[in-house]
């Protein structure tokens, strides 16, 4: 059983995604097994938002080094998603600022939100997920 | 749009990142252990009367109620049933899980 | 209205699988559809038939397997989350089955509402 049997719906329906990520990556599953479901709805051509606030902009430090823990480091993967057409990264200005980190920080390039813009982007969704 | 919260505001900073992101006229409904904010007395029950001014707040009443609750909670926050929980998601066009 | 529901805890350590459950439940109750839930992450574990909870306790994965059967609901559970923690066809409850993490991004593209419950 491959998920590549399922991609697509046949439908032709283009719907308003939001990828929601808060939690730091490592501590919990929810970071890498999130960043799966991402990767899959790529290959259904929806309208993919992928948004960092939290802890969840840990996901994107630089030089993540997860040898010593023994667990794959996944944080490439996020420099291949230009790659799925997943192209609408942001990250939360406040939640950036809260943690010191600035843009120069991340393995990506991200858009920057204020918290009204992010607020509104995510009000304009059709399904969004959070991990 | 419809934000569910169902953690304690005294274990996590979700109903705190909720309140930042919900826009004017948007609802919140707390369950799980998340009611506990919605009740007098509790450290986060300004922070939801405060929020109340724009948003509707709402609680889980059988999760009140499993936790002793159910007489204390605050003026202004409404209580649903879980037939009102799918009301809710009905009622709005998307709604997010603050997890 | 059609409700998708994410499913992202196993049973018992948090309530997440229960809410879920009596939300679904519920949403039938009132007319709704349920077609399908989807099972992530921890969530894979409420698939097992091997749990035995105590007599005076509800069993929640059996609860999901008759909310199945009563009414046409479609476990899916995610095979590569499944995978990571032993869930096999082998220990599958009643109507539950295995498949990919597409089946979740169909709900959301599918159904009107897609509705998470987790930790």
């Amino acid at each position: 059983m491959s998920d590549m049997d399922d991609m697509d719906d046949g439908s032709g329906i283009i719907k308003k995604f939001m990828f929601l990520n808060r939690k730091a990556p490592h501590g919990t599953v929810y970071a890498l097994e999130g960043l799966e479901v991402v990767l899959i709805t790529a290959a259904f051509d929806q309208d993919v938002s992928l948004v960092f606030t939290d802890d969840g902009v840990f996901q994107l430090m630089k030089g993540i080094d997860s040898k010593g823990i023994e667990v794959k480091d996944f944080s490439k993967t996020y420099r291949a998603l230009e790659g799925y057409d997943i192209e609408k990264l942001y990250v939360d200005q406040a939640s950036m600022d809260a943690r010191g980190l600035t843009e120069d920080d991340l393995i990506v390039d991200v858009t920057v939100l204020s918290v009204d813009e992010m607020a509104n982007l995510m009000a304009e969704q059709d399904v969004v997920i959070s991990f | 749009m419809l934000h569910i919260v169902n953690k304690s505001a005294a274990e996590r900073s979700s109903l705190e990142s909720c309140l930042r992101m919900a826009t004017k006229g948007s609802a919140v409904l707390l369950i799980e252990d998340a009611v506990y904010a919605a009740t007098t007395g509790n450290a986060a029950a300004a922070k939801i009367q405060a929020a109340a001014a724009d948003l509707k707040i709402y609680a889980l009443g059988p999760d009140l109620a499993a936790r002793g609750m159910a007489a204390r909670v605050l003026d202004g926050v409404n209580v649903v049933d879980y037939g009102g929980f799918v009301d809710l998601v009905a009622e709005h066009s998307n709604c997010q899980s603050w997890l | 209205m059609q409700f998708g529901i994410l499913v992202n805890e196993g049973p018992y350590t948090h309530q997440a699988s229960d809410s879920a459950y009596l939300f679904a439940r519920t949403a039938i109750e009132k007319g709704h559809k349920v077609p399908r839930v989807f099972f992530y992450h921890d969530g894979v574990y409420n698939a097992s038939r091997l749990a035995t909870p105590p007599q005076d306790d509800r069993n929640v994965g059996a609860r999901w397997s008759k909310l199945a059967a009563d009414h046409g609901v479609d476990l899916v559970v995610c095979v590569a989350a499944a995978q990571r923690r032993g869930i096999t066809d082998g220990v599958l409850g009643d109507n539950f089955r295995i498949s990919g993490l597409g089946q979740l991004v169909e709900m959301g593209i599918q159904y009107d509402r897609l509705v998470t419950f987790g930790d």
